[in-house]
């Protein structure tokens, strides 16, 4: 289980980075407790909405209410953690 | 007509054919088989462009960002500097990735650059430029536009400086060129002179 959560985020970050085209970023210089926003990844509120179709296209989740993005696109930790209890794919 | 006599090119670029001149002199240039994705990739890192948010934005916005930059290097320009901008295909290769995507789950990323002005607000932001912006949209190089609009600019004081010129990007194939035009120069801010530095890479 725990092999499988961080093959999870592995594949959480390389997604963000392939979707969000942080070029000049690779996977090793993300960690698990990184801020998504502000002074961490320093993401915007477009990636925000690539995230929210990012959920949707890779694991099936549909966000109806635009605030659940705030508690979970906090780290790449509490993102595989929502995704891992809501996938459908 | 006698306040445009004073007016001058102070600085032109021309990115065409895997090439970038700056004044005529060409100061990077590419094999011929490299597209527009590896050109904008190649010549962001050698000329170290050092702008993250580059890699986010459309093939237009890239290269609006690309020659903005190296027409704007080492000169000194205020923050009304003017933005007088023209092409032909307006913003269709990224209209046409929005249509595509539409099949699909729609791209907000990308539906944020279907319009060619996006690329005059990218270039506002990072330099920083509070000004009069236009783009234009026309079937070919029109001087005689560039030369009107930006004169009554300077002219009527609206604007101390304008960076003018065409930026067009279709089917990944890219034509630009584009001229700081200022009180300082040697190239007086003609009709003639505008279409004389566009067509060098034309012939």
């Amino acid at each position: 289980m725990e092999l499988k959560m961080s093959d999870l985020r592995t594949e959480l970050k390389q997604s963000i980075i392939e979707q969000l085209n942080l070029e000049e970023l690779s996977i090793e210089d993300i960690d698990n407790n990184d801020s998504l926003f502000g002074d961490g990844l320093g993401l915007d509120s477009i990636d925000a909405l690539e995230l929210i179709v990012l959920l949707e296209k890779d694991y099936g989740i549909k966000l109806t209410d635009p605030n659940q993005g705030k508690e979970i696109f906090i780290s790449i930790n509490k993102m595989a953690e929502y995704i891992e209890s809501h996938r459908t794919k | 007509m006698d306040k445009a006599r004073n007016l001058f090119i102070t600085n032109s670029i021309r990115i065409k054919n895997e090439k970038i001149s700056l004044k005529k002199e060409t100061i990077l240039s590419f094999d011929k088989e490299v597209g527009f994705s590896q050109f904008s990739k190649d010549a962001y890192k050698i000329l170290e462009l050092k702008y993250p948010k580059y890699h986010k934005m459309d093939s237009l916005c890239k290269l609006g960002i690309l020659s903005s930059h190296i027409l704007l290097l080492n000169q000194e320009i205020d923050a009304d500097t003017a933005l007088v901008f023209s092409n032909s295909s307006s913003s269709h290769d990224i209209d046409l990735k929005h249509k595509q995507s539409m099949e699909n789950i729609v791209s907000p990323a990308v539906f944020v650059y279907t319009l060619p002005n996006i690329v005059l607000g990218e270039i506002s932001i990072k330099h920083k430029l509070q000004s009069e912006n236009v783009f234009f949209v026309e079937d070919k190089f029109n001087a005689e536009l560039l030369l009107d609009y930006s004169e009554t600019l300077l002219n009527s004081g609206k604007a101390s400086n304008v960076v003018c010129g065409w930026l067009e990007l279709k089917n990944d194939q890219y034509d630009v060129f584009l001229c700081l035009v200022s009180k300082n120069g040697e190239i007086p801010f003609t009709k003639e002179n505008l279409e004389e530095l566009y067509g060098i890479e034309n012939e």
